[in-house]
């Protein structure tokens, strides 16, 4: 924020005048022993005198003086703008202290604080601080300080205390001498009458001067014979504006360079030198400094919009410290104002979920968004877990088969790419064929992932949360705890048949979740179509996913099962027990571990190892009469796949083999 | 090329002389480099038949150093005005942060101009680049000729500028004008790093 020293600002290029003489003393004194003798040190004056140069000459001589020795030169502009900054921010104390290790701390032109009672203040702190601690300052101003307007009595007071000098215009000698100095500076050689003829001119101010003295070489430089004292008198009398003040001059053109067409560097004499390039240089840069200073102010405005907010705007803070700009001033804002975005999201959420931790202070720092997303998820897990899968339904003991397949291979998408294959995936199937189970399975498989949250329940338990958040009147809680969960299991969904109210509920939550790419996966008895009493919108939606059949076990998955149940419980299963048993046909894997479990049991009882023998006299003995059997066909046949139906391309459906279906029905 | 890239911290402005045949483009530029120091430019290129006539482009980089901490040049080019030479016309346009349409103020020449000023706007469309959102600055030069050959700065204006852009009146040959023309459009360019998001 502060301007550099320019090294050509120094005492030895000073130009001394009985106009100046004493602040030149002053000066010197101060830079030789900063604090020690007049402080402050005000030099005032008009503009074009050399308060700037007198000003940066003491801040070189002080760091000549002793290395190390801290200067800063600001000008009132940049002392405002840090002081505004500073209190925007809410940290005044900041603004005082970046000033603690400053030696010798230079303002230019105070002038401008007229009016600015806050800043004045603060000046008048800091200038009884440095007092005290013996450090120096000097400050300029174009009217001695009781003529700035408004001004607070008691600065003025402590202005007085120290030493106020002013500089007056250059006097006819001064402005000779340096005119003098000018012209052997930039090689310009005038006669004496000449320099004399041109001090003459009663200047406000140095600059001026100078700019006579640049006229006056570059009409010399293109003449033929030296400028006599009465062509610079009328010359410079000339009141003609600068752009048509053109002097006819011969320029050598590039084509002159005869050999070579392509070497077309153009040959100059050496022009009359009028700074026409330092100061297209100076412009460009001041351009580019207030385009930058654009980019501070939109840093600024950034700030100023969110602090009050109580949002933390260290990120922008710090860019705005940094005297360079550090990134595309839109995309680092960008970026902070829709971490700001992001947070208010969180914080809304927050306050469905938990108002009284809505005001957490992570919610009001966007560097730390993370933790604002994380509190969230922790308050809604929070509010009472969602089952996950259980472990009664280990994968590992899932039994695939032929029956199964297209079930088993749709689980296998699912979990390795949740959302983006089947949604929703519904499993299809009578009692018992392994529905549950692999619901479950896909649960656990959903669960080994990161940072991915999976519910998994009954329609049964959807229901009864469903009711208590009735009853508790915080429907908000309930859906912002079910519209977090990355993945909803639910079994059994032909028990919303009939229920309205729910199947409402039930249809918003399922639509939010698809929509925001989250799986779901159901299971069900019946074909969705076949449910009665469930609402169209909902069955068609099933239908959009997957509905994969679970078909009642064919043999080779009975054996399957068989032996591993055997395994399981006696590490070795018996071969020809497990032929018997495999070969009794069973609408449902539970139906063939019930007949296992008869056997065991019988054989528990008996004392004996459960063995084909065993089964066939325990099971073939019992045979009931076969009429019975054909009477339980019919039951079966309503009761075990009622109306399974299979939409042709995405169902897989074997009927089983009605002859072993009534042999099962007899077991 | 962007006008300022972040990571390297360079600001670059690419200014484009366009012109009719003989207007004085070339001599902007020579005018310039006659006034930049030493070590702030670069060799002119200056590709040229005997007669003077551009044969390619003029081309003269300055070194502006740190700006605010960024390394600024700029990059002046001339076009050839001649119009059989479009081709090297619209290349040189290409990335063009800003132009000069160094228009000769001669009466006589008015013809010319209107015509270069159409192929500027054509050949800009070309390039994808609209004239609309282009920095464009006028200069009228050969200001120095007597009254009754050219036209008035006002006349000019109402000829060739009727976007009302910033314009000029100059004499390259001694060079009134020319560093006013190139501040005009090195603040027109400028002023857009603040509007510059991309890096
Ligand atoms: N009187 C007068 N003559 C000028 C001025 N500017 C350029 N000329 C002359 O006009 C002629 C053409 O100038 P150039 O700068 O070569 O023109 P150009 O625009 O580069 O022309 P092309 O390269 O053909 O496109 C030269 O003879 C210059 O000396 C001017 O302001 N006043
Ligand atoms: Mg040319």
């Amino acid at each position: 924020m502060t301007t550099d020293l320019n090294p050509r600002y120094s005492f030895e290029t000073f130009v001394l005048g009985e106009p100046n003489r004493v602040a030149y003393n002053a000066a010197r004194s101060v830079a030789e022993s900063p604090g020690a003798s007049y402080n402050p040190l005000f030099i005032f004056g008009p503009t074009g005198l050399g308060k700037t140069h007198l000003l940066m000459a003491i801040g070189n001589r002080a760091q000549s003086v002793s290395e190390g020795f801290s200067v800063e030169y600001l000008t009132v502009d940049e002392f405002l703008e840090a002081y505004q900054v500073a209190t925007a921010m809410g940290q005044a104390d900041s603004f005082r202290n970046r000033f603690e290790g400053v030696g010798l701390l230079l303002v230019d032109d105070i002038q401008f604080l007229a009016h600015r009672r806050p800043v004045q203040g603060e000046l008048l702190r800091l200038l009884s601080g440095f007092q005290e601690s013996g450090q120096q300052m000097v400050l300029t101003s174009d009217t001695p300080p009781a003529d700035i307007e408004d001004m607070d009595e008691r600065l003025l007071r402590k202005l007085d205390g120290g030493l106020v000098v002013d500089v007056a215009p250059p006097d006819r000698e001064m402005r000779r001498q340096i005119l003098e100095q000018r012209a052997e500076e930039r090689g310009a050689d005038f006669e004496a009458e000449v320099i004399e003829a041109v001090a003459a001119f009663e200047v406000g101010n140095v600059r001026e001067l100078l700019g006579l003295l640049n006229r006056l070489a570059a009409f010399q430089a293109v003449s033929e014979t030296p400028v006599t004292a009465d062509a610079a008198r009328a010359m410079l009398d000339w009141e003609v504006p600068a752009e048509e003040a053109v002097m006819p001059i011969e320029t050598p053109r590039a084509a002159e360079v005869e050999d070579d067409p392509f070497d077309m560097t153009p040959l100059f004499i050496d022009m009359p030198e009028t700074d026409e390039f330092a100061d297209f240089l100076s412009d460009v840069s001041s351009t580019v400094e207030q385009q930058i200073e654009v980019w501070r102010e939109r840093l600024a405005a950034s700030i100023l919009r969110w602090q009050p907010e109580g949002y933390r705007t260290a990120r922008l803070e710090q860019a705005m410290q940094s005297d360079e700009v550090m990134a595309p001033i839109e995309r680092l804002v960008g970026q902070f104002e829709a971490d700001i975005g992001r947070l208010q999201e969180m914080q809304e959420a927050m306050r469905e979920v938990a108002p009284e931790r809505a005001n957490d202070i992570a919610f009001f720092d966007p560097d730390r968004v993370a933790e604002a997303e994380h509190l969230v998820q922790k308050a809604v897990r929070e509010l009472g877990a969602l089952p996950g899968p259980s472990e009664a339904y280990s994968p590992g003991a899932f039994v695939e088969s032929g029956a199964n397949r297209v079930a088993v291979t749709a689980v296998g998408a699912t979990v390795s790419d949740p959302g983006k294959r089947y949604n929703p995936l519904v499993f299809v199937g009578g009692p018992g064929v392994g529905k549950t189970h692999l619901l479950h399975v896909v649960g656990h498989g959903l669960a080994t992932r990161d940072n991915f949250w999976v519910a998994c329940m009954s329609t049964q338990q959807f229901l009864d949360e469903l009711q208590q958040a009735i009853d508790d009147d915080r429907w908000d809680a309930f859906r912002a705890r079910f519209g977090k969960v990355d993945a909803l299991l639910i079994d059994d969904v032909q028990l919303l048949a009939g229920r309205r109210h729910s199947q409402e509920e039930f249809f918003y939550l399922f639509n939010r979740l698809l929509e925001a790419g989250k799986q779901v996966v159901l299971t069900c008895n019946v074909s969705p179509r076949d449910i009665e009493g469930l609402d169209e919108r909902i069955v068609s939606r099933f239908e959009g996913g997957l509905v994969a059949q679970l078909d009642s076990p064919d043999r080779d998955l009975r054996r399957a099962v068989i032996i591993k149940r055997l395994e399981d419980l006696y590490g070795a299963a018996e071969l020809d027990l497990v032929d018997y048993l495999a070969a009794r046909p069973a609408s449902s894997v539970r139906g063939v571990l019930g007949l296992v479990q008869r056997v065991l049991s019988a054989a528990d009882a008996r004392g004996v190892d459960p063995s084909g023998r065993l089964a066939r006299e325990l099971i073939e003995g019992a045979i009931p009469a076969r009429e019975d059997g054909s009477r339980s066909i019919r039951t079966s046949g309503v009761t075990s796949a009622p109306g399974v139906i299979h939409s042709q391309d995405k169902v897989i459906w074997r009927w089983p083999d009605p002859v072993e279906r009534i042999i099962e029905e007899l077991v | 090329m962007s006008l300022v890239n972040f990571t390297t911290r360079e600001i670059t402005c690419k200014i484009v002389y366009y012109g009719p045949g003989r207007s004085g483009k070339t001599t902007n530029l020579q005018y310039i480099y006659g006034r930049v120091p030493e070590g702030r430019r670069g060799r002119m290129v200056s590709l040229a038949t005997k007669t003077d006539r551009t044969l390619f482009f003029d081309f003269l980089p300055l070194e502006l150093g740190q700006i605010s901490g960024f390394t600024t040049r700029f990059q002046l080019y001339t076009v050839p005005g001649q119009v059989y030479y479009n081709a090297t016309r619209k290349l040189v346009l290409q990335g063009a942060d800003g132009v000069v349409f160094v228009a000769d103020s001669q009466a006589r020449q008015l013809d010319e101009n209107i015509e270069s000023l159409q192929n500027l706007q054509i050949n800009l469309l070309d390039n994808g680049m609209d004239v609309r959102d282009l920095p464009v600055v006028y200069q009228y030069n050969k200001q120095d000729l007597p009254q009754d050959l050219i036209l008035s700065k006002r006349e000019l204006d109402d000829a060739l500028n009727f976007r009302q852009r910033p314009s000029f009146q100059a004499d390259a040959l001694s060079g009134s004008g020319v560093f006013e023309t190139l501040k005009g459009v090195s603040e027109l360019v400028l002023r857009r790093l603040s509007e510059v998001s991309t890096a």
